[in-house]
């Protein structure tokens, strides 16, 4: 359980009250060509040939709205990501079979890069320049560990 | 993990936008990376670490000629920092993955001063760099 500060929730819901879903969910799925291992989770998406046809795919773009809306969720129920989320826990376990070290922001092995949850802040950044302080910085790096560990959760 | 062309073109492209700014970006890096990542701070017990502080902004210059000197030498990175990689494994011991945290604040700061810049693929090749300089600095610990 992710103990939240009052200065945390109100950065993270602040900057959230200004992300357009769509756009910011299809450019954290650039993910697939910053980290292109990462596309072997997507072999049913079409063409992922290049970097254009990654960010004009519609499944991608899609598939990005998604995650984003699923962020959304957690951050309306910080006090309770665990339970907000353990469904979509066993079904990355279950059925995706997607490497927990893939949402990883706090894993930093040398095997390992953080990925999505890293990619996702780097966006941010793009988005609201200096606006997007180290404290706000910090307080979305806690987010998206909090959102990777429930993720990883349910995995047997 | 091999720079290609595109790679190493990408990133002296990157850092001939960041010009003389890349002295201030990497205090910033390090700013940022003690505010998110506070044990990186355990390494510098001498350090005024206060927001603003003037060694923060004197060593960050320190990291960043480090890097620049990196991309002016990007096809031998090891040859270029090889004293900065003793000076590493000998005296300062920094756990090697403190580096993927300072190479991702520094990604940040980029993010943040220069967003265009930082297409999926120059992100991709920028990442890649500092994932090459984070090697080239712990290639001797053991």
């Amino acid at each position: 359980m992710v103990h939240w500060t009052a200065e945390e929730k109100q950065l993270i819901t602040s900057t959230w009250a200004k992300v357009d879903v769509a756009t910011i969910g299809v450019e954290a799925l650039a993910l697939l060509i910053v980290y292109p291992w990462t596309q072997r989770f997507f072999d049913s998406f079409g063409n992922l040939s290049s970097p254009t046809a990654i960010t004009g795919n519609p499944t991608v773009r899609a598939h990005g709205k998604k995650v984003l809306t699923s962020f959304g969720d957690a951050i309306k129920n910080l006090d309770n990501i665990k339970k907000c989320f353990a469904q979509l826990s066993k079904l990355h376990c279950d059925k995706l079979h997607v490497d927990p070290e893939n949402f990883r922001a706090d894993s930093f092995s040398s095997l390992h890069c953080p990925l999505l949850g890293n990619t996702l802040i780097i966006i941010l950044a793009t988005h609201f320049g200096k606006e997007f302080t180290p404290a706000c910085q910090a307080a979305w790096q806690k987010m998206v560990n909090a959102v990777a560990h429930v993720l990883g959760h349910e995995y047997h | 993990m091999v720079l290609s062309a595109n790679d190493k073109t990408n990133v002296k492209t990157a850092f001939s936008k960041f010009g003389g700014h890349v002295e201030e970006y990497g205090g910033e890096a390090l700013d940022r990376m003690f505010v998110t990542y506070p044990q990186t701070k355990t390494y510098f017990p001498h350090f005024d670490l206060s927001h603003g502080s003037a060694q923060v902004k004197a060593h960050g210059k320190k990291v960043a000629a480090a890097l620049v000197e990196a991309v002016n030498h990007i096809d031998d990175i090891a040859g270029a920092l090889s004293k900065l990689s003793d000076l590493h494994a000998q005296k300062l011991r920094v756990d090697p993955v403190n580096f993927k945290l300072l190479g991702h604040c520094f990604l940040v700061v980029v993010a943040i001063h220069h967003p265009a810049v930082l297409t999926p693929e120059v992100h991709a090749s920028l990442d890649k760099f500092l994932c090459a300089v984070g090697t080239v600095l712990t290639a001797k610990y053991r």
